[in-house]
């Protein structure tokens, strides 16, 4: 039984893939631009399964990381439209002659990929070590990552002449010497994107599936448990939030490439818990949920606020009310209920539903 | 008397040894320059009324609560104030007075967890198992008769199971030395006499140490009895003796032994 519902299963996720590589021809241009950029979203979200989903630690501070991997690539993105020995025009008008050294490291792309993924995960890793070396958790450590996203943001903000101060970095041309502008490359970077968006998935999936995972849902529901087991949870959880991190970073890139602009307001305090709502709308122990959320999320917002501008955030607020009283496993956790009640019917083995619940992940 | 203790604490047979450990929390000494040994593959049994200090014992010798004064030794080294998992791996495991079964896990996973010899999370990134480590789990599972059960949600099986598991997991880790804090909490009598055999067959490979009130346990039991009283040593002695002493019926009719 589970193992007919497994490869059904992925046959679904093949064809859900190929729908989604077949987009550029399905949609208009104008939602295949918003696809994108809530496909980039949606590693970030799949990230947050990991993070808050299994490993049970809430991070209010995810718009830092997709911040950092938005700003690496902006500023390869901003040296490609620069001539020799030119600097950004908000440089020269804060009284700066030259690029900082920090900026010149990212004019290779090549380097400015790696950052994307390295910069998050490294700062990501020094953070949750600082902070889980002293066992510090729960609703404490959800309250250090957003005080992370409002000093992340607000120094954005206030270092105008190294990083576009509140205006961000934007007017980008080439990436890699192709033009941004042109449909082919647009195309390319959609397809990028759900590729690293198969990535993520895979990946997540293969890692929740090994010692690594099960440990990770052992130190969410007994981290004293798995202590007093021989094991030392920190390194487990730092690994948690750097993966993460990493996620977020090249969500943040590639939704700068589709945007065409980073700046301070998609980083800070209520972007970040912005992503924490997709997640739990989605549904956190799931990562179709999570994807399943962001899209939906995004896709209402840009329905709603151009319709009824005002009217967005008290929908959002609502929905994420509804869903937590409701639906604590979010909308997965609505499809997962009527697959097992279904199987329940059809196969006189109750304790079956169990399985399935875990094949969701 | 430092001497002795020396020559002690070097003796090949002994496992572990408390050295005169106190324990104060603020004021309130849990334990008193209490002293205890155990040689490796015996079992001893730890009693005496509440707030005697028996589970501040436990928590002290696995790292939970540290010791103000006095130290642990296991093993000829000193634990007193390593950390938790580390005192774990050198082979000292503990069952918590409330179940503390994994509930996400199925019953295979939990004792897969407990029983895995390379705790490091860089090795943690496998699918695999090694087929010993399988078939040693697969021996616990029927000891503690969970083998038709192996995969349900831990969180699932009823409380006396989930004791059970707790008890197969701890024996899982391979310690040299078990504590097990009331394994018999909440169990009918039937369950507690299933629960003594279980425990009475892990002798000789693992010392264990149990804390219980239940006297009928204990008797089942038949191991050396320590009874503790406000935080020190009160006597010890076998289940006989014990039952008989004056002193330990004065302290459980809750008179002041003086």
């Amino acid at each position: 039984m589970y193992a007919r519902i497994l490869r059904f299963r992925w046959t679904i996720a093949i064809v859900v893939v190929i729908i989604a590589a077949l987009a550029p021809w399905l949609v208009s241009a104008y939602t295949l631009t918003l696809l994108g950029r809530f496909l980039a979203m949606s590693i970030l979200a799949i990230g947050l399964v990991l993070l808050w989903g299994e490993a049970g630690i809430l991070s209010l501070g995810q718009g830092v990381f997709f911040g950092l991997g938005g700003y690496v690539i902006a500023m390869n993105l901003k040296q490609a439209t620069l001539g020799e020995g030119e600097i950004p025009d908000f440089m020269t008008w804060s009284g700066l002659d030259a690029l900082p050294w920090w900026w010149t490291i990212f004019s290779h792309p090549l380097l400015a990929m790696l950052g994307v993924i390295l910069v998050p995960a490294a700062v990501g890793a020094v953070f949750s070590w600082l902070v889980f070396r002293r066992r510090v958790g729960g609703v404490y450590f959800a309250l250090i990552t957003q005080a992370l996203a409002l000093c992340f943001a607000t120094l954005l903000v206030s270092q105008q002449q190294y990083t576009g101060g509140f205006n961000g970095l934007t007017d980008f041309k080439t990436l890699f010497g192709f033009d941004l502008g042109a449909i082919g490359t647009i195309y390319t970077l959609y397809w990028v994107t759900v590729a690293f968006v198969v990535a993520a998935f895979a990946i997540t999936y293969w890692l929740l599936a090994t010692r690594y995972g099960k440990l990770l849902r052992a130190t969410r529901d007994g981290e004293n448990r798995v202590r007093f087991l021989g094991y030392d949870p920190a390194p487990y959880k730092v690994i948690a939030f750097s993966i993460a991190a990493a996620f977020a970073g090249i969500a943040g890139a590639l939704f700068t490439l589709h945007a065409g602009v980073v700046s301070p307001a998609l980083v800070g305090v209520v972007p970040s818990i912005e992503m924490v709502i997709w997640v739990a709308i989605g549904g956190r122990k799931s990562l179709w949920g999570a994807i399943a959320g962001t899209l939906i999320v995004n896709f209402a917002r840009d329905q709603i606020s151009s319709a009824l501008p005002s009217l967005w955030l008290y929908a959002l607020g609502l929905a994420f009310v509804l869903v937590v009283t409701f639906l604590p496993d979010g909308l997965a956790g609505l499809g997962t209920n009527l697959v097992s009640r279904l199987t329940k019917r059809s196969d006189d083995a109750p304790a079956g539903a169990a399985p399935i619940v875990r094949a969701e992940g | 008397m430092a001497q002795a203790l020396h020559e002690q604490l070097t003796e090949p047979n002994l496992l572990l040894a408390v050295d005169g450990v106190t324990v104060d929390f603020d004021g309130f000494k849990a334990l008193n320059g209490f002293s205890l040994t155990i040689d490796k593959g015996s079992l001893r049994v730890v009693i005496g009324p509440n707030g005697a200090g028996k589970s501040t014992l436990c928590d002290t010798i696995i790292g939970r609560v540290r010791a103000t004064s006095g130290r642990v030794v296991f093993k000829g080294e000193e634990i007193t104030y390593l950390p938790e998992f580390e005192i774990v791996r050198r082979g000292v495991c503990r069952k918590f007075q409330t179940p503390g079964v994994l509930p996400t896990l199925t019953v295979l996973d939990n004792l897969m967890i407990a029983g895995q010899k390379d705790r490091s999370w860089r090795r943690s990134f496998g699918l695999r198992q090694a087929p010993e480590e399988k078939e040693k789990i697969e021996k616990i599972l029927e000891t503690v008769g969970l083998t038709d059960r192996s995969h349900i949600l831990a969180g699932e099986l009823a409380h006396g199971e989930k004791q059970w598991l707790e008890i197969g997991m701890v024996v899982a880790t391979d310690a040299e030395l078990l504590l097990l804090d009331e394994p018999t909490a909440g169990m009918g009598p039937k369950e507690t006499s299933k629960t003594a055999d279980l425990i009475r067959g892990l002798g000789g490979q693992h010392a264990v140490l149990v804390i219980d009130h239940d006297m009928s346990f204990i008797e089942q039991l038949n191991g050396r009895v320590t009874v503790m009283h406000q935080g020190q040593f009160l006597k010890e002695g076998s289940v006989a003796e014990i039952r008989k002493d004056p002193d330990v019926a004065a302290v459980y009719l809750g008179r002041a032994a003086d």
